[in-house]
């Protein structure tokens, strides 16, 4: 996105608040947790100032919990957290996916598993992510590597909540969060911004779960307080979000929360590839690390290595064709990333087992140098 | 609307056990509703998980059934994004004061305009009678069998200490008297929290052979004693009574009504260019 507007210089979380706001966001509640105050301290100052709710909930059981009523009672809402209040975070993600509510969760990353070694960087909450809380379900995730995509994708995600009716994750991490650096704080227009469908029609009728008929896949939702009388239920619900047990609604529903991702993985997917054009080997990475990929790429070319980098920002639902088809072109794939290798196992289902995929990985609370990419790359050189 | 256009009572008969208090707690509900002209569009019943979890099936209204104890925390943001909506919060003493006590009382702190109803049988009955954080120490559950060693919160006192402005009890045995609680607690501005004990004939009352719904009604009418009354007891003569009607009822500003000033004070930082 090259948009014209103002030239901020700020941290990541800075943007990622900026980018809420712009997006239309007007409700916030959370509990405080390095490295993601930042958006708590803005989003307190700044809310108000545009007529939102800034709420310190009492832990982050009920902040994902407030903005799950709040996107309901009409208010686009997000939260932001890390690693151990991401974890709290997972039952009332399970009433989002169930519930089908849009919101938008921003995990800053930090090092785990527990406290962790607060509040160094990791990556290592990819598979929780989509994972974490427990059942079959979709779940959009998007990941920045800078500050300027902090804002983009904050606008992106609240845009996908809102058109798939979904809590989207955004899965950014300490280095990018805190990292201060130039940004184009565009300005958005009406068109920039995607709100949910809202339902038509005779009211009586009006059914929230009611996804058949639609042609876009997505049941129109009402908010709380329209003539359009609704119900939202985390339990197994019919149509109407009456409970519901037999056998083939289960299916149809719990199906249908991974299917409207997966029948709208193009419009969903976003992959930034550098320098692919000309490229025998691939470095395939995301968030932070995209940054020590793309300057070991250029050292790498300096020796005459013809590389490539592919970020992967829609980490789920996984672009699993885009990968297969950079599989098909290259001879081998690094992938860097500050965990033990959750993304080299998603890399690895999706090509050849011809081609090597070597994993870079860190867990020592540093983030990955350009050097150590290009160490990993030319062992798949070799 | 009448109290009976809030029920689905197509849905009838109610999935509850014969002689459970929570179909009295509903009729005082919605009595409730009709006699302050609540509109089913803006209403929402927030529900937690468990046997009184269930009462959403039974209304008209908009609602919302999420996880167990968090009703609260889903209502707060409800409440708090849209101010004009009368948010109407059903728990069991599970939901209420064990798994969601941290909820409770820091939205009795918080003081958003809520009405909380507690139902409180003293074990959860959803799951076979286990022991609850109001179970009495003696009580006989599924998971106390020798005799629950744990003392049991009393709801009431725990809303007050943690700042709610309306506190009230009531008993099946006084429906009347519980509809009027629950229509003041929810005219009330701020967080009301009126508790309900009921009857678990089921598996509290079993265990602890208090008869049947009926004798667990009675046992509830010749224990029950008014704030009124109480107040002029001792603590000793006091012991082992339920003290029903409204404990506290003062006037403190809710959390919606004071942010609104926090927006003002910003917008107006915000056009001065601060």
């Amino acid at each position: 996105m090259k948009r014209d507007g103002e030239v901020v210089f700020t941290l990541g979380n800075d943007a990622i608040t900026a980018g809420a706001i712009a997006a239309g966001a007007r409700f916030y509640a959370g509990y405080p947790i390095t490295p993601s105050s930042e958006v708590a301290e803005l989003s307190s100052i700044r809310l108000p100032a545009v007529g939102g709710v800034y709420v310190q909930m009492e832990d982050e059981l009920g902040s994902i919990a407030a903005i799950i009523g709040a996107s309901l009672a009409g208010k686009k809402a997000y939260t932001a957290t890390s690693g151990p209040g991401f974890s709290l975070m997972q039952e009332n993600l399970g009433v989002a996916v169930m519930g089908e509510v849009p919101c938008v969760i921003i995990n800053v990353q930090r090092s785990g598993p527990s406290t962790g070694l607060a509040t160094k960087p990791a990556q290592g909450d990819l598979m929780q992510a989509k994972w974490g809380t427990h059942g079959d379900h979709g779940i959009i995730v998007l990941s920045p590597s800078s500050v300027q995509e902090c804002y983009d994708l904050m606008i992106l995600a609240f845009n996908f909540s809102e058109k798939y009716r979904t809590p989207v994750v955004f899965l950014a991490d300490e280095n990018v969060g805190h990292m201060r650096e130039r940004y184009v704080r565009w300005a958005v227009t009406p068109a920039d911004i995607v709100d949910r469908k809202a339902p038509s029609g005779d009211p009586e009728r009006y059914r929230p779960y009611d996804f058949e008929g639609e042609s876009d896949g997505i049941a129109p939702l009402a908010c709380y307080g329209s003539p359009y009388v609704f119900r939202i239920n985390g339990s197994g619900h019919d149509e109407s979000g009456a409970p519901c047990g037999r056998p083939d609604n289960a299916d149809k529903f719990i199906r249908h929360y991974e299917d409207k991702f997966l029948k709208n993985i193009d419009d969903i997917t976003r992959v930034n590839s550098f320098g692919m054009d000309d490229a025998e080997y691939a470095i395939i990475t995301f968030g932070c690390s995209t940054r020590a990929a793309k300057a070991a790429m250029k050292q790498a070319r300096a020796k005459e290595i013809r590389v490539g980098v592919v970020q992967i920002v829609t980490l789920w639902p996984f672009p699993e064709a885009v990968v297969s088809s950079v599989g098909e072109r290259v001879k081998g794939i690094v992938v860097p990333e500050l965990n033990l290798g959750q993304l080299r196992g998603e890399v690895r289902k999706c090509v050849s087992s011809d081609i090597p995929v070597v994993g870079v990985n860190k867990v020592d609370s540093r983030i990955i140098f350009p050097d150590e990419v290009l160490k990993g790359l030319e062992e798949v050189v070799r | 609307m009448r109290y009976m256009d809030y029920l689905k009572t197509e849905k009838f008969p109610l999935f509850w056990c014969a002689g459970c208090g929570n179909g009295t707690v509903l009729g005082a509900i919605v009595r409730a509703f009709e006699e302050l002209e609540l509109t089913r569009e803006n209403t929402v019943v927030v529900t937690g998980i468990g046997c009184w979890g269930k009462a959403d099936d039974y209304v008209t209204t908009n609602s919302f059934h999420g996880t167990h104890g968090r009703a609260l925390a889903f209502g707060t943001g409800i409440k708090l994004a849209n101010p004009d909506l009368d948010v109407v919060v059903l728990m069991g003493d599970g939901d209420g004061v064990t798994i969601g006590g941290n909820h409770f009382i820091h939205a009795a702190r918080r003081n958003v305009d809520l009405t909380a109803i507690v139902v409180n049988n003293f074990n959860y009955g959803m799951t076979g009678g286990q022991y609850s954080a109001t179970t009495p120490e003696t009580r006989i559950t599924s998971t106390s069998r020798l005799g629950h060693i744990e003392q049991g919160f009393d709801i009431c006192r725990l809303a007050e200490a943690a700042g709610a402005p309306f506190v009230a009890r009531a008993t099946p045995h006084g429906p009347v008297q519980m509809k009027n609680l629950i229509k003041e607690g929810i005219r009330k501005k701020g967080f009301a929290m009126i508790e309900v004990l009921s009857p678990c004939p089921t598996h509290y009352g079993k265990s602890n052979r208090l008869g049947g719904a009926p004798e667990m009604l009675k046992w509830f009418d010749e224990h029950s004693v008014s704030v009124e009354k109480a107040r002029r007891m001792a603590p000793e003569e006091l012991q082992g009574k339920i003290v029903v009607g409204k404990m506290v009822d003062r006037e403190a500003e809710d959390y919606g009504t004071k942010y609104r000033r926090i927006q003002q004070a910003a917008q107006e930082r915000e056009r001065r260019g601060a």
